[in-house]
């Protein structure tokens, strides 16, 4: 083939000649030399800095702005809508570890639908995406937009080209740092690089995404048990499996005296922060623990019901953050593989009075689980609900659901 | 959580345990089951048990001295394992690390009630299991017993049930074969007319086929599971093929981890997979394979390997998870969450590893070699290799691995067109081993994603990776080196483009020199612009906790290296490659030899090597391991970043040895022989010189520019000759002529000559004898050496010959003076290092027509049955140490080994099963006797051989040849064994006084024929009558189809054994002849053979 055919071919003319490659990808505001103009660039140029100073270059997509908080990542090889849409990633930039993001688009949704699967919230609930490679085109039945797309639509700004192995490498050894994301063009990137990073610590983020009212979802079964949902920033993955399983769940706001309502269990939710933050909640657990009603955990939920039951919490080394975690029934040889994120761990090897370890995880023996030794009382550490990750755990929703009924 | 009764599971404490190895080499069944059996035997002997290994491949890693503790080279089939079992008294058996051939095996000694009587208990996954597995009946009936889907099919044991079978699902149908390895036997029938062809041929082998729904266009997924006897399960890793259903998996391109399923498509299948492993109750490792529709969530399971596989091997290199050795622990029962993660050391084995890069394994297939053979690509595996890339880009693995496979590819797409519009569509629809190459040509043309997507039913995003690499050699295109922007420059890198591709997409000014120059210019200028490599781990948990690990790979999307040189500066080893035809498991098992030998030197070591079916990529096979590409670029990179002291090229086949110039070249220490001195063997011209100034005879030969001279230079030394050209248009590389006429239809049809593809035309002598000399030598002096003499003559490629060592028939002066020849070559080319030279003899008249500067493939076999390790010789002379030679000598030995061929024809459909100078084997073995002729027995039936006892049928060819074989066809008279012979043989038989069955021949071809007999040859093989078959060709030309072929065919077709060397069928009859009673066929430990 001639070398000069190729600009004839009507495939390819897009990205073709030079002039066409700055037209396409590079906005003459940018403020770019005309040699980086030539060059083929995906996007714009964009960074991340973190807090002590790491600074890690690459090219924006999503919304155009600048952004900041706490950057925290996920081993996951898949589950991108889901984790982005988990409230416990409220408030962070979340990096994910698998180095090729956006492969299967994000999935077709029913604007009518308050709970569907592939989305655990009605929104994007992190800051912002960190990751190595995104696909702008994507191969999926069941998806309807590209994830780039998605993120233009909710307002939030992505980076790729990082190296993300080296990011996870050095968030892992100092913890979560916080930082920023600084887009170029962005209209807010000098606020944002001179403003202090937003620290998702040191406020309530649970009022953040909790709901505000009660909501019933009803599983149309009749005579089905009734699970009271106290929302710290609750999965709608939680929902669909008790409903799933014939149980009819009424969400409840964090704060909501969910003592006095009426209900077969309850089940305390996941939810993203310090457990410190929400004392109201704690205080209420502590009064639930003094009746027999079916009482559940998850992941913050784990941590509320234990500070409740006098277990204490600390930081751990290194934080769970995958979907490949093994945990083990204390006292047997059934290991589970599980899907985890967090960074603070409840204290297993004092129990108080009435109490046990029940969980355990394989690779570094901290706790994942407690439960009372003679009331139906019992909480996990991981996410039995998946979305994303695996459902090898999901036997826990069933569980509650004997206590209930 | 559910409660099951699994709490009190004593760990087993066997004393011994029986391991079967799954033989030679074949099309279906490679290098994975060296891995999987040699962890194995690590994680019984990290346990103090005792531990027995029966495999006749010689050449394998498992079959070492120093691991399992007694090895027999025996077949492995149930006659040869029983007196294994009565000699040895094994407690347990594991049956999962030795492919399909060690399943057989073991589900036949349980048939005849032999475990049970000696008291042998099958460790790991229960046979019950295996047999649901294996029967698709009675697969299927489990699967719909717990409401999981699974193809529609029918089991058929005869011709009109499958017929019957498939008017009731409806044409397109799948055929499979039940017990088959590598889907053998299987195929897509659109009508009547092929399902009779294919049902036909498949129930003359196995007892059952399957009539199943043909899922064309679904995907195709599979997972790697893991279960242990407290019925923990995970899943180590999924893979994603990137063809479509309906190309089995060893022949797609298959991708680690899936990139296309969604966290509900992935964790549906996965939890499908637990669920029906838990219910089929494996313990250890298996495989499940599922269909998924392209445009919902319908799933169907395909089928379950319980067993080690090349899928395992592909998931425990592409994910660190060291699966074989966790199986093995996992069959002693213990649990998952005791057994320790050797590779992280700070996680458990009960995990599921994260990956943070991508994994692409490409099939390497050889098909050109074959006369006659379909190059399309289907349910039946042809490809005898595979390589393994690693990228944290698609992009970057994809053309890793198009280069990896050593095919000539540059990468993804290359500078010029190699296929013709009009025939792209074909090449797209009717995959073969061109396609990926054909998809990106067709991008490059024009050609929508959506309309290829069509065509081949690939998944888009595959295609837009593709997309992505053409468009950015379009944008490279633009600019001249100098000028190329280094955004651009850092992308192509990003996307895979290596430095050669590069030189040759830029614009310039003259045309591209051959040799690296350009590619070295470009690396320059990219070093100069500060666009470099980083290295990276495989730490099975995406950086999540600090892990130690050696297992590296090198990427462009990144900024940040891993790891740092250390100190003490390391030297490097060049694997081998790709498993093809003429270079396999042999070079892994130098290659893994060198490694320890630079270890017990008390060196670190660096391997660089991309076949996963491998040991040499084994996490603890050495200090560094680069899953890399052996190219000049990689093997620079690694060696300036290792800061290493010195590169070993000589013992990894044909590929790392090429390196050896250009990295001398570039300043690189290259071990062992002066890159001067490796050029100077290499190069024909000086080799050739060297020989003449030496006073040492070779055979006649001429580089030629055109086929006149060609013509007249044979016309000059007298025909038969040998033609090698340069360029090969089709079919195979080298040929023999033995007149004008042949010169001519070879050259023209299948060559290119000219000034810029000169031939290479040497005299091809007739009748000799071949002899091979495999030495190490020190500073031009021999330090240890072998001569093994081949039972073929001359003409029969030497990867294809039977060997023989020590030499049994070769005159003691043509032993001496082959001696004095070798030590002359190596004292002139001041060798340093192994070598080997292949010699013929012809009446005591010797001449060299091959002399290779590195390890050659029979240096495992010389070395074990010399029990002296002759890579280790050779590094300890390239490290410069003092060595003594071995004190023992080969004429002292009152034992012989043969190592035999193993070939894979009955793969590939339609291929003519001949010998010749061009190599067709894919395997080999070899066993050890008393006498050559116990020992070629040993070796031929495990190879798949049986003793003949129904019926020999003979066809043998020309006239010299009709009378080498007069005495073998009087003893076999003497068998008491029917003998058939086809018209012209049965005449001539007949002459000399030896009655056989005459059989006419299938076409009226030639005055041989004999339309009066009755029954044809075809007819005698598919009645039955026939289990062994002596073919000698008339000639070796290539010819259209003739009588012979079909009757070769048919032989292969029914898995008959097959004879087409006049000198081996001797040797055959012979040793039937000898041994009359299987017993005296000694089954022995290879340790008391000394």
């Amino acid at each position: 083939m001639a070398e000069g055919s190729i600009l004839g071919d009507p495939t390819l003319n897009q990205n073709d000649s030079a002039a066409n490659i700055s037209a396409a990808n590079i906005s003459a505001a940018s403020g770019l030399t005309s040699t980086d103009i030539v060059s083929w660039q995906p996007g714009r140029s964009a960074a991340l800095e973190l807090e002590d100073g790491v600074r890690f270059e690459g090219f924006a997509f999503g919304a155009l702005k600048s952004i900041s908080g706490e950057v925290v990542f996920a081993t996951g090889l898949v589950g991108y809508p889901e984790s982005l849409t988990d409230p416990s990633y409220r408030g962070q930039l979340l990096t994910l570890t698998y180095p090729l993001v956006g492969n299967y688009g994000v999935p077709r949704r029913d604007p009518d639908l308050q709970i569907q699967e592939g989305f655990e919230s009605s929104r994007i609930q992190a800051q912002a995406l960190v990751v190595q490679r995104l696909s702008r085109d994507y191969s999926h039945w069941n998806s309807s937009q590209s994830l780039d797309d998605w993120l233009v639509s909710e307002g939030v700004p992505g980076i790729e080209g990082v190296d993300v192995r080296a990011l996870t490498q050095h968030l892992r050894q100092f913890g979560s740092l916080k930082g920023r994301l600084l887009v170029e063009g962005s209209s807010n990137r000098d606020e944002v690089q001179n403003a202090p990073c937003h620290d998702p610590g040191s406020v309530n983020v649970v009022a953040e995404v909790s709901c505000s009212e009660p909501i019933l979802h009803s599983s149309g079964v009749t005579g089905a048990p009734r699970v009271v949902l106290v929302d710290c920033g609750a999965k709608t993955s939680i929902v669909r499996s008790l409903i799933a399983r014939g149980a009819d769940v009424l969400q409840v706001p964090w704060n909501h005296d969910f003592v006095s309502e009426k209900a077969d269990a309850v089940l305390l939710s996941n939810g993203p922060g310090n457990p410190k933050m929400t004392e109201e909640t704690v205080e209420m657990v502590s009064r639930a623990l003094g009746e027999n009603r079916p009482l559940m955990g998850i992941c913050l939920g784990n941590q509320l019901l234990s500070l409740a039951a006098g277990f204490d919490t600390y930081k751990l080394d290194f934080g769970h953050r995958g979907q490949n975690q093994p945990c083990y029934e204390v006292g047997s040889r059934r290991c589970y593989v599980t899907s985890q994120n967090h960074g603070y761990a409840v204290d297993g090897s004092n129990p108080p009075a009435g109490w046990q370890e029940w969980y355990r995880n394989a690779n570094d023996a901290s706790n994942e689980g407690v439960r009372h030794s003679s009331k139906p009382f019992f909480s996990v550490q991981f996410h039995p609900e998946a979305n994303p990750g695996p459902r090898d755990a999901e036997g826990l929703f069933d569980l509650l659901l004997e206590f209930a009924r | 959580m559910n409660k099951t009764s699994h709490e009190n599971i004593e760990v087993l404490k066997p004393r011994k345990v029986l391991i079967l190895g799954s033989g030679a080499l074949k099309i279906g069944e490679a290098g994975e089951f060296d891995y999987s059996g040699s962890q194995a035997i690590k994680a019984l002997k990290e346990e103090g048990i005792k531990t027995v290994l029966v495999n006749p491949n010689i050449a394998t890693i498992q079959t070492s001295e120093d691991l399992a503790d007694e090895v027999y080279f025996l077949p492995v089939n149930a006659h040869f394992v029983e007196r294994v079992i009565e000699r040895e008294k094994p407690d347990g058996l594991l049956l999962s690390f030795g492919g399909q051939t060690a399943l057989n095996c073991g589900i036949e000694l349980d048939d005849l009630g032999i475990l049970e009587k000696h008291g042998v208990e099958v460790f790991g996954t229960p046979l019950d299991t295996i047999r649901t597995t294996e029967d698709r009946h009675l697969f299927a009936e489990v699967l719909h017993s717990i409401g999981m889907d699974t193809p529609r099919s029918r089991a058929c044991e005869d011709l009109e049930s499958a017929l019957e079978a498939a008017e009731e699902i409806s044409f397109p149908v799948m055929v499979r074969s039940a017990f088959s390895l590598g889907g053998k036997g299987s195929g897509i029938a659109r009508n009547v007319e092929e399902l009779k062809d294919m049902a036909t041929n498949a129930l003359a082998t196995v007892p059952q086929i399957l009539v199943e729904e043909y899922l064309e266009g679904w995907k195709e997924i599979e997972y790697e599971v893991v279960r242990d006897a407290m019925n923990n399960c995970i899943t180590v890793c999924n893979m994603e093929n990137i063809d479509a259903l309906g190309i089995h998996t060893g022949e797609s391109i298959v991708v680690a981890p899936s990139q296309t399923l969604s966290d509900r498509d992935y964790h549906r299948l996965r939890s499908i997979s637990i669920r029906l492993i838990q219910h089929l109750g494996v313990v250890g490792e298996c495989n499940v394979q599922f269909a998924l529709h392209p445009q919902s969530d319908e799933y169907r399971i395909i089928e379950v390997n319980a067993r080690l596989s090349r899928s395992s091997a592909l998931a425990s290199k592409a994910t660190g998870y060291p699966l074989a050795f966790v199986a093995a622990k996992l069959a002693l029962r213990h649990c998952l969450i005791d057994v320790p993660n050797s590779i992280t050391q700070v996680t458990a084995s009960c995990f599921e590893p994260a990956l943070d890069y991508c994994v692409i394994k490409m099939p390497r297939w050889d098909l050109k070699k074959f006369r006659r053979v379909s190059t399309s690509l289907g349910s039946e595996m042809k490809s005898v290799g595979e390589v393994m890339a690693i990228g944290r880009g698609f992009e970057e693995a994809l053309q890793k691995a198009c280069r990896m496979l050593g095919v000539g590819a540059h990468g993804l797409v290359s500078a010029r067109d190699h296929f013709a519009e009009e025939n792209l569509q074909e090449l797209l629809v009717v995959p073969t081993e061109e396609r990926i190459f054909a998809i990106g040509e067709a991008l490059r043309k024009g050609w929508s994603v959506e309309k290829i997507h069509q065509l081949t039913h690939i998944t888009p995003w595959f295609l837009e990776r593709v997309l992505e690499v053409v468009t950015c050699q379009q944008h490279i295109r633009q600019f001249g080196l100098n000028d190329l922007p280094s955004g651009l420059f850092r992308r192509a890198k990003e996307l895979g483009f290596s430095d050669n591709q590069i030189s040759r997409a830029v614009k310039r000014e003259t045309q591209i020199a051959p040799g690296y120059a350009a590619a070295l210019e470009v690396r320059d200028r990219r070093e100069s612009l500060g666009i470099k490599p980083v290295v990276k781990q495989i730490d099975t948990l995406a950086a999540e906790y600090p892990a130690q690990t050696n297992f590296l790979y090198m990427t462009y999307n990144g900024s940040v290296d891993d790891v740092e040189p250390k100190d003490p500066a390391p030297y490097v080893v060049l694997g081998g490659g790709a498993y093809r035809i003429g270079s396999s498991v042999e070079f892994d098992w130098c290659a893994v030899n060198a490694v320890q030998a630079l270890g017990r030197s008390g060196h670190r070591t660096v391997m660089i090597n991309y076949n996963p079916e491998t040991v040499s990529t084994d996490y603890d096979s050495c200090d560094r391991l680069y899953f890399e590409e052996l190219s000049l670029e990689r093997v620079l990179d690694i060696f300036e970043r290792e800061q290493s002291q010195g590169v070993v090229i000589s013992v990894g086949g044909q590929i790392p040895n090429q390196l050896a110039i250009p990295l001398g070249n570039r300043g690189v220490k290259v071990l062992g022989t002066k890159v001067e001195d490796i050029d100077r063997a290499e190069n024909r011209e000086k080799f050739s010189s060297l020989l003449d100034d030496l006073g040492i005879d070779q055979p006649e030969w001429r580089e030629l520019t055109s086929v006149e001279d060609a013509r007249s230079f044979a016309e000059g030394c007298g025909y038969p000759v040998l033609i090698r050209p340069s360029y090969v248009l089709s079919g195979a590389a080298m040929s023999v002529a033995h007149s004008d006429d042949e010169m001519d239809s070879y050259l023209k049809a299948a060559a290119d000559v000219s000034r810029e593809h000169p031939v290479v035309v040497s005299k091809f002598i007739a009748g000799a004898k071949e002899i091979e000399w495999d030495g190490v030598a020190q500073d031009g002096k021999v330090v240890c050496y072998a001569i093994s003499e081949h039972v073929e003559n001359a003409g029969v490629h030497s990867g294809d010959a039977t060997m023989v060592f020590p030499s049994q028939r070769l005159y003691l002066e043509t032993s001496r003076r082959i001696k004095k020849i070798s030590k002359l070559i190596a004292e002139a080319l001041n060798i340093t290092g192994p070598y080997n030279i292949q010699f013929i003899a012809r009446d005591n008249h010797i001449k060299v027509i091959e002399c290779n500067l590195r390890a050659s493939r029979s240096f495992p076999f010389v070395s074990k049955i010399l029990k002296e390790n002759f890579i280790e010789y050779a590094i300890r002379c390239m490290l410069g140490e003092k060595v003594d030679p071995p004190a023992k000598s080969a004429f002292e030995f009152d034992f012989v080994g043969v190592k035999a061929p193993q070939f894979s024809f009955s793969r590939l459909k339609g291929a003519d099963p001949l010998l010749g100078v061009e190599m067709a084997s894919t395997g080999e073995v070899a066993c050890l006797g008393d006498h050559v002729e116990e020992a070629y027995l040993k070796a031929m039936l495990s190879v798949g051989f049986k003793l003949p006892k129904k019926g020999i049928l003979l066809t043998t060819g020309k006239i010299e040849d009709k009378v080498d074989f007069l005495e073998s066809a009087r003893k076999l008279q003497s068998l008491d064994i029917p003998v058939y012979a086809t018209k012209g043989t049965h005449d001539f038989l007949k002459e000399n006084d030896i009655d056989t069955k005459a059989l006419r021949m299938p076409l009226r071809d030639d005055e041989f024929t004999g339309d009066d007999i009755p029954m044809d040859a075809i007819e005698a093989i598919e009645k039955g009558l026939i289990d062994l078959v002596i073919n000698i060709p008339r000639s070796l030309e290539r010819k259209d189809l003739t009588s012979g072929y079909l009757v070769r065919r048919k032989t292969v077709d029914y898995g008959i054994g097959l004879l087409t060397n006049v000198q081996a069928a001797n040797l055959f009859v012979d040793a039937l002849w000898k041994i009359r009673d299987p017993e005296e066929l000694l089954v022995k430990p290879w340790r008391e053979y000394c």
